[in-house]
């Protein structure tokens, strides 16, 4: 039975005799009580998930960036807007072109560069320490002050195209009060 | 009823995330076209990570691209389903990505189909504009010695893909009735192998390893893995990450041997960072071995392995009755030269190994997929600048069949955005002419059903997708994978076909 219902459907014959048969068995089968009850169960968990997985994941990590209106702000103005759990940080993209951007503290820079700019392929493992797309290169004082950094994330800071000697993985650096106002360079 | 509602709701799902990514795949960016724009109609070939990275970068930067991604098999993804180890899922999360991309309108993913023989280069040539080969390399080199074919030998690549779950794989059965396997080679694929063969089973059960090589494995009696590799440790091409996996590995103790890193611990502090620090650990864990704490510790282990340096594979020594393997006959070499481009040179010296095992992990390896496409046979890729294949105007290639297969998926993806960046400058600046409208998919779509046969759509895939995670989730694992994909692509042709036909299969299963 397994070898008729594998075997693959032959240019220039009809298929309409080999499926007959092929539905003829499969209706056989599930005469069988137990194949039906299976069928059922597994059927009822299959539209489940079909229907909680089917939305696209991640899609705010997809969102249009944050500030995408184009208006001149001061850094005064950004300091006198924010709110108190809310931190500045001047980002160098990869045209050489400062950015400020304010977030909120305990959010990753990986998440930050994500909601804020459009780069392609930063953050392939979304944060796992499998990768080292977030690849980010901090100042000296900002670098001493920063947590120091896992045996696993040195490890694929060792794999970071332009490794520096201030380099860090984004997914790995929370954003705190001791951070504010720092800048950030977003290599190529 | 049931089955057509759920079929229906699947319906529903695709066109809504369909709808949803059109409106998310602006990213910010307005969606620029105008009728007076003609659609240039890309075909690539391959759904891997260089498939989808060119298709991404494409669709971003240009508002006429209709994309078609061809795939062999009938699921896409390439060798982030099916070489990826299951122990590693975190590194599957591009596939997020890729789905994203897939759902854009100007994308669509068509499985089931092996270009080449189901439909020639020549054919796609006619009904698109642009052709990029993204096929990657599912060979592997050979070791070329006596003894190759007998039982027990394999290559990696079909290791991978048994506990992945290949089609064409699925029938390997590996011998796994001796307390020793050889692996030749030392790059990541080796330790992956290493890693699955010496894992607890605990560990391997909550993974999306197929079921058939859980049980196999289950029921392994391999105990001692023996990883070989021709140069020393400053010549290994494995990463840091990998080795500290190996080390940290429960109920498995490494063995060493002293000579391997006598001389090195004076000359490390002199090595760039990645290779002092690789060095460095492989030193520290051997030394640790020594400590009466961690002796104390992997005493228990049941399992061992070890790096064997300067050694390269003569012959595979049969056993009595001469039809499996028995052993490996190993050349010591010596190095000529230093650094990673030390030359192994062979030496008089010999050492016999016991093993029922040989694992060869030597490298992949592309092949030419169509006489009219130009292959470099000596380098094993498409012979090309920038992506651009040579003497082909219009044809384009991505990913390993373009440098070679080496390198992880970042380094693929930054190879498919110069690829695409390529054909994106061969449009603005004419030398791709891209004024004649073409056929695309409808063209294809005609000759296949002549021919019988039976693309798979996305929405087909993410059929599969559901079915697998729901089917895994019973067995606390993120899938469970489906093989049988014959009757899968099959039944995807009808009209109607419900989810339950995935269903079908799994109890044939």
């Amino acid at each position: 039975m397994q070898a008729s219902l594998l075997s693959k459907h032959v240019t220039g014959k009809s298929p309409t005799a080999g499926r007959m048969k092929q539905r003829q068995t499969i209706v056989s089968m599930m005469g069988h009580s137990v194949v039906r009850r299976q069928l059922c169960e597994l059927l009822c968990e299959g539209a489940r998930f079909f229907i909680r997985t089917s939305r696209p994941k991640d899609l705010g990590v997809l969102q249009p960036p944050v500030n995408q209106q184009r208006r001149s702000v001061s850094l005064s103005e950004i300091s006198r807007n924010r709110s108190d759990n809310e931190l500045t940080v001047h980002f160098i993209n990869q045209n050489n072109e400062k950015k400020t951007i304010v977030s909120k503290e305990g959010e990753t820079l990986l998440n930050v560069v994500k909601q804020n700019f459009d780069i392609d392929g930063f953050g392939t493992c979304e944060g796992c320490l499998s990768c080292s797309t977030c690849h980010l290169i901090f100042h000296d004082k900002t670098f001493e002050i920063l947590d120091d950094a896992k045996e696993e994330e040195l490890d694929m800071l060792d794999l970071a195209f332009g490794r520096t000697q201030t380099s860090r993985m984004g997914c790995q650096i929370c954003l705190k009060k001791s951070l504010d106002g720092m800048t950030v360079k977003i290599p190529k | 009823m049931f089955r057509s509602s759920v079929a229906a709701a699947g319906t529903f799902l695709t066109r809504h995330c369909r709808r949803t990514s059109h409106g998310a795949c602006g990213t910010g960016i307005r969606m620029f076209s105008s009728v007076s724009d003609p659609e240039i109609k890309v075909c690539i070939v391959g759904s891997g990570p260089a498939g989808f990275y060119t298709a991404q970068h494409l669709l971003k930067y240009h508002k006429s691209t209709v994309i078609d991604i061809y795939e062999k098999q009938p699921v896409p993804f390439g060798l982030v389903r099916f070489g990826v180890a299951p122990d590693h899922p975190e590194v599957k999360n591009v596939v997020n990505a890729f789905t994203q991309t897939a759902l854009q309108v100007r994308c669509s993913f068509h499985g089931n189909i092996t270009v080449g023989k189901d439909v020639s280069i020549e054919e796609l040539k006619q009904a698109y504009h642009v052709l990029v080969l993204s096929y990657g390399a599912e060979t592997n080199r050979l070791l070329g010695i006596p003894g190759e074919n007998l039982q027990g030998v394999y290559s990696a690549s079909s290791l991978v893909g048994w506990y992945n779950g290949l089609p064409e794989n699925r029938h390997l059965n590996p011998e796994l009735n001796n307390e020793t396997a050889v692996i030749l080679g030392h790059g990541n694929v080796a330790l992956d192998i290493a890693r699955i063969l010496l894992s607890p089973i605990d560990m391997l059960k909550k993974t999306d390893i197929t079921a058939h090589s859980l049980e196999a494995l289950q029921n392994s009696k391999v105990k001692r893995v023996v990883i070989v590799g021709r140069r020393g440790p400053l010549q290994v091409a494995f990463t840091i990450k990998e080795l500290r996996e190996m080390i940290k590995l429960p109920d498995t103790r490494l063995l060493y041997d002293p000579s391997d890193f006598e001389g090195l611990k004076h000359t490390v502090k002199d090595l760039p960072r990645p290779r002092r620090r690789l060095i460095e650990l492989m030193i520290k864990a051997a030394l640790e071995m020594n400590s009466e704490k961690e002796a104390e510790n992997r005493g228990a282990a049941t399992k061992e392995w070890c790096l064997r340096f300067l050694r390269s594979p003569l012959q595979i020594i049969p056993s009595d009755d001469g039809k499996r393997v028995g052993g490996i006959r190993l050349s010591v070499t010596k190095l000529e030269g230093s650094a990673e481009s030390a030359k192994a040179i062979q030496t008089e010296d010999i050492e016999d190994l016991e093993c029922g095992l040989v694992l060869s992990s030597i490298g992949y390896k592309s092949h030419p997929i169509d006489p009219s496409v130009p292959f470099d046979q000596r380098e094993g890729l498409i012979p090309n600048k920038l992506g651009r294949v040579l003497h082909a105007p219009g044809m384009y290639c991505s990913g390993w069949v373009k440098r070679g297969p080496v390198g992880v998926i970042a380094t693929t993806m930054n190879d498919s955005f110069e690829t695409a960046d390529s054909v994106l400058q061969d449009v603005k600046s004419g030398r791709l002419d891209v004024s004649a409208s073409k056929g695309g998919f409808k063209v294809i779509e005609a000759l296949l059903e002549q021919r019988g046969i039976c693309p798979v759509s996305f929405s087909g895939w993410k059929k599969i997708d559901c079915f697998e995670v729901a089917k895994g989730k019973k067995a606390g694992k993120p899938r469970e994978k489906l093989i049988m994909l014959d009757l899968v692509s099959y039944w995807n042709c009808q009209p109607w076909s419900p989810p339950s036909t995935w269903l079908v299969v799994s109890l044939l299963e």
